[in-house]
């Protein structure tokens, strides 16, 4: 059941206030709150479990590494993977998609050979290549956006033609946009290639089948998804993961070492060099439960049904004076509303903002390209999530009108 | 929290909507510098046109806040006819007033005046606004070396 205000709850940072009036936290697309249920599993964990992981053999530290292993069945489960051992730990998104990028790229690709992305990436899913480029004389090709801030297929055949890896996003983090996964995937594993998804910012707003998504790897981050920060996810297949050298090398990804040389430990810990963000895991873990106990589809639900009245809202109170990028469509878009207020700077109505308490992201949210495209050196965005409700919305309207006061206009 | 209307004052706003000594000059003889906030993506290029040690022109162009605005259009009236010399004390003066460099760069006695661009000493009290105010003399500085 969908329990706004018992959702609401949960959250001790939404509980509280600045100088006497609410926090309106519209910005987790850059981050999320977090809710008791993941303080409390990790600061039990601190408290009553915390010991080394895969090393020690006293029964402590057996525990602890069965809580790990553990949290990495739950995240397995959440994604609908084949295997838990499909689950690789990283930092963050941006670790995933360099392990990636850069293993793949020395391992696998040569002087000439095409990587294709899109004109939405996270500059997280653009530099990796770049780098790449520089090294191995990769060629990267784009996929273009329509005028309504959509992936522009009609060339695709084209662009993917000869490629060998195809990286794009699941959903911009700018325009809001769901790419239609599925059908590129397809696409692209018929022309040959290996297929990444940057899943940042769908893992954490609705339901997440890597079996039916049919990606070779997905990439995402725990700190969007009500888990803590320092801890994110690469999910890949079995045999893509078998193929894909580590980044980092060190203790707990070897199978033995000796003077002139090492081999691996197999999947995953192949890629977890070093002791690994072990609180952070068991954040994550219960991060999934709380999501999974309401359910991605009914947070989906939700997202919609919210994106819809600020969508309404924004364009009834505000008219042309609004300019909101990105899909109209509520079933192509998520909850990400990037828009342009009247003449002013983005910079100067985050302020505005924030005088009330009103929490957007101002800036080029790391995906400079994109904002290139669509003309805009920055933009205001309004990011929603499951513990929003209208009255934040209103709240936004609200406080964007008092630019009228300070502005003139 | 200090209130907007420390920061909004009136003539920054002026500045912001009516830029002074805004455009391009010709390089060379200017010589041109870029400087952005990777931050919030403030873009600015600076022209400047040193004549006998005197930056005898100054222009903008570029875009970004009210603040990063306003700080260069001002700045670059600040500027404008004066010496190398003064120009660097200047520069060290108002990152003074931000409270981002210590004083002892001036000489004693020599503290130049700000004019308009006192109105900017609100911005102190709003943390993640100095980068903006800062951004057009940073690009000046660099300027000013390779002139
Ligand atoms: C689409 C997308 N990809 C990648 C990232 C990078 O995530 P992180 O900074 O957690 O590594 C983000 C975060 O903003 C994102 O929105």
């Amino acid at each position: 059941m969908f329990d706004l205000a018992r959702i609401r709850n949960d959250f001790p940072h939404l509980q509280r206030s600045l100088e006497g009036s609410p926090v309106v936290y519209l910005d987790s697309a850059n981050t999320s709150q977090k809710p008791t249920a993941v303080i409390e599993a990790m600061k039990h964990f601190t408290e009553h479990s915390y010991a080394p992981i895969n090393r020690s053999a006293y029964r402590m530290a057996a525990a602890a590494t069965d809580a790990y292993e553990n949290a990495r069945t739950l995240i397995a489960n959440f994604i609908n993977a084949g295997s838990p051992d499909e689950v690789v730990f990283t930092k963050n998104a941006t670790e995933s998609l360099n392990l990636f990028a850069q293993g793949w790229s020395r391992q696998r690709l040569q002087q000439g050979d095409v990587v294709v992305l899109t004109h939405m990436e996270h500059h997280a899913n653009i530099v990796p290549w770049q780098m790449m480029a520089a090294e191995r004389g990769i060629e990267i090709r784009w996929i273009p956006l329509t005028d309504d801030g959509q992936l522009d297929l009609s060339d695709l055949d084209n662009i993917i033609d000869g490629a060998s890896v195809v990286s794009f996003t699941a959903m911009s983090n700018v325009l809001g946009t769901m790419n239609p996964v599925r059908e590129i995937v397809d696409r692209s594993h018929a022309a040959g290639a290996t297929v990444m998804v940057d899943a940042c910012q769908s893992v954490p707003h609705a339901v997440t089948d890597v079996q039916a998504m049919g990606a070779d790897l997905i990439a995402f981050s725990g700190h969007k998804m009500l888990g803590p920060s320092g801890i994110g996810v690469l999910w890949g297949r079995p045999d893509i993961l078998d193929q894909l050298p580590p980044l980092m090398g060190g203790g707990n990804m070897i199978d033995d070492v000796r003077l002139d040389t090492f081999s691996c430990a197999p999947v995953p810990a192949k890629f977890e060099a070093g002791t690994p963000p072990i609180i952070e895991a068991i954040g994550l873990g219960a991060a999934v439960e709380y999501l999974s106990s309401i359910g991605m589809a009914e947070i989906r639900q939700h997202e919609m049904e919210l994106t819809q009245y600020a969508l309404d809202t924004l364009t009834e109170r505000f008219g042309s004076d609004i300019v909101i990028h990105g899909p109209r469509n509520i079933e192509e878009r998520g909850g990400v509303l990037s828009f342009a207020f009247r003449d002013l700077h983005p910079h100067d109505v985050s302020q505005i903002l924030d005088e009330k308490n009103v929490c957007v992201r101002a800036g080029h949210h790391c995906a400079k390209p994109l904002m290139r495209i669509i003309e805009a050196h920055a933009t205001v965005r309004a990011s929603l999530y499951l513990y929003n409700d209208t009255n934040d919305v209103d709240i936004l309207a609200d406080a964007l009108t008092s630019a009228d006061d300070i502005f003139g206009l | 929290m200090p209130g907007l209307e420390d920061l909004y004052r009136e003539i920054i706003l002026d500045h912001y909507r009516n830029p002074r000594n805004r455009g391009e000059l010709e390089t060379p003889p200017a010589i041109s510098v870029d400087g952005h906030n990777p931050l919030c993506g403030d873009e600015i290029t600076l022209y400047v046109l040193v004549e006998d040690g005197v930056v005898s022109e100054i222009k903008t162009n570029g875009q970004g806040c009210s603040i990063s605005q306003s700080s260069a259009s001002m700045m670059t009236q600040a500027i404008r006819g004066r010496t190398l010399a003064e120009a660097e004390a200047l520069i060290h003066h108002f990152k003074h007033m931000m409270s981002i460099e210590d004083h002892h760069h001036d000489e004693p006695g020599e503290a130049p005046a700000l004019g308009d661009l006192e109105a900017l000493q609100g911005v102190v009290k709003f943390p993640v606004r100095i980068k903006c105010a800062v951004l057009a003399w940073n690009t000046l500085s660099q300027a000013l070396e390779s002139a």
